[in-house]
């Protein structure tokens, strides 16, 4: 097979593509068991433990159970745009991962506005959610994809401006070049001002609370507790979900997941090194080039996973925001805290004071 | 082979959504054909290798702009009959601006078609060359001959933002406000009060 034709060009990134989404659709599902795993382990419960050993099987036993229910559409509903919107969801979820490094040269697409895209890619999440909560044709979803809708795009602002502080750190776009710039030890993160002698003790001040806004809105973008108002069963039922069944909630629920996971990868990538292990790496020197790939991957998966337990846990320990005070929280607290580092950083720059 | 199609694919998504926008019966659709249309051309831009502007289309107007428009539109009661009746009314200044994007269109085309899309007119847009990133290349001239330009924008910008909050903030009378920073500093000195009560007397307040 000649891989320079057209089609060859095609099919070769077919594969590519496969690689990443397949396993990764697989891993979603050992992530959600762990999600319940911690939520049930902090109130003193089991947690499932029925299917498979550890119950590590039940997220697919819950697979089929979705899939072969029935797909119910409200007499009132707009039924294509109801249908489309799981869809959207789900797609742009998996969409994402196109620019994830995953080590050192794998990576589907390596372009040079990778943090853009996304950036772009998951402001675009909200669509899914405010699509299906019109369609639906009922209040209480409405009223939850408002919500939504206006945290969100609250919440966006505040993650562009702490993407800015890295973009500024690193002086690139490209996720490649993020994270090799970090290399050689966790002294060289980005979370710690990327390194590069004493004076980056400065950046170090910035960068931690920027790290916290980051993981903070990157929980009220995914719509995760406690920020998790479009669907505050108290209030909402399950708000803009209310009126889905089966596969189209699965899909909704895999596109949930998958974007709190590719917000972890931002964040492993941004903050804390991506694919680079919390040591200098020179030992990789003799290794074969995938076997230090491999490592990359096992790294950036191990920082993904453990950022994963920290959005589990604070599902299970912080109480719902309410709704007056999450909005305080994004505009009057996190938009000009961020501001006035994007400024702080820029001016460290541009006076030299680093790198 | 594969640029082409991709080429066809997009353009034709342009302009099916384009179509959508102004033919859908119900404005939400037509929201999401505007979005479709977006979405799109941010594709087309992708193929001609200004893949920055392409993330800023989808960043600005199909993460934000467009959201606000759907918001704004499914809020609205729309009466479809009333609607309609406009239509002939509307018709010769709707007509006669679509004429004029016309021969717009047919005047930008010819150029291009006659000088290519860099122009040859001096100082006009130059091509993206291979070593330098469009950011940076947007950044330096951005920062350098516009900095003016680019400062007033942000003028004109805050002057609307602080426009916009002076139009609608309200400070109503007798609502209750939560002020976080008074409840963070109650302590239980300012919070209670200890009252020695003898037998059977009540308190006075």
């Amino acid at each position: 097979m000649d891989w320079t034709t057209g089609l060859g060009w095609f099919l070769f990134h077919l594969g590519q593509i496969l690689l990443v989404i397949v396993p990764l659709l697989v891993a979603l599902a050992f992530f959600m068991w762990g999600d319940r795993k911690v939520w049930a382990g902090v109130q003193m419960r089991k947690g499932p433990n029925v299917v498979g050993p550890f119950g590590l099987l039940q997220s697919f036993a819950d697979l089929f159970k979705f899939v072969i229910k029935e797909i119910v559409v409200p007499a009132g509903a707009d039924k294509f745009v109801f249908l489309l919107a799981p869809l959207i969801t789900f797609a742009l979820a998996l969409v994402g991962w196109a620019v994830v490094p995953m080590g050192p040269g794998w990576v589907i697409a390596n372009i040079n506005v990778g943090i853009l895209y996304l950036f772009a890619i998951s402001s675009l999440g909200v669509y899914g959610i405010i699509m299906g909560g019109w369609a639906s044709n009922s209040k209480y979803p409405f009223l939850g994809s408002l919500r939504s809708a206006a945290q969100m795009v609250s919440y966006e602002v505040s993650i562009g401006f702490v993407i800015i502080t890295v973009i500024l750190l690193s002086g690139t776009m490209n996720l490649q070049g993020i994270v090799e710039k970090q290399a050689g030890g966790f002294w060289n993160w980005n979370v710690l001002g990327g390194g590069g002698g004493p004076q980056h003790l400065i950046a170090t001040v910035i960068m931690v609370p920027m790290m916290v806004v980051f993981f903070i809105s990157a929980l009220a973008e995914t719509n995760r507790p406690p920020f998790d108002l479009p669907e505050a069963e108290s209030e909402l039922v399950a708000g803009y979900q209310v009126e889905y069944s089966s596969s189209p909630f699965l899909l909704f629920m895999i596109g949930e997941l998958a974007n709190i996971i590719l917000m972890c990868a931002m964040i492993s990538i941004l903050f804390f090194g991506g694919w680079h292990a919390p040591w200098p790496e020179d030992y990789l020197k003799g290794w074969n080039p995938t076997l230090a790939s491999l490592h990359g991957l096992v790294m950036l998966w191990g920082k993904i996973t453990l950022w994963f337990i920290m959005f589990a846990l604070v599902k299970a320990i912080v109480p719902r925001y309410r709704y007056d005070q999450l909005m305080r929280l994004g505009w009057k607290v996190f938009l000009p805290t961020s501001g006035i580092a994007v400024a702080l950083v820029a001016g460290l720059r541009v006076y030299g004071i680093i790198g | 082979m594969l640029q082409a199609i991709a080429f066809y694919l997009l353009a034709a998504g342009v302009i099916g959504a384009a179509l959508g926008v102004v033919s859908a019966r119900n404005p939400v659709h037509s929201v999401l054909f505007l979005i479709t249309a977006f979405f799109s051309a941010a594709g087309l831009f992708v193929m001609m290798g200004a893949e920055f502007l392409a993330m800023l289309l989808v960043v600005v107007y199909v993460g934000a702009v467009a959201v606000l428009f759907l918001f704004v539109v499914m809020m609205l009661d729309v009466d479809f009959a009333a609607l309609r009746q406009g239509f002939a009314r509307y018709l010769p200044l709707g007509g006669l601006v679509g004429i004029w994007l016309t021969i717009e269109m047919v005047f930008v085309s010819a150029s291009v078609a006659r000088d290519g899309a860099a122009g040859k007119v001096a100082g006009g847009p130059q091509a993206a060359s291979g070593d330098v990133t469009n950011i940076e290349t947007i950044g330096r001239v951005l920062y350098t001959d516009y900095i003016y330009f680019f400062q007033a924008a942000g003028m004109v910008l805050l002057v609307a933002m602080i426009g916009a909050i002076v139009l609608t903030l309200k400070h109503r009378q007798g609502v209750k406000r939560q002020n976080i920073a008074d409840q963070v500093a109650r302590t239980p000195a300012k919070g209670m009060r200890i009252v020695g009560i003898k037998s059977g007397e009540g308190i006075e307040a």
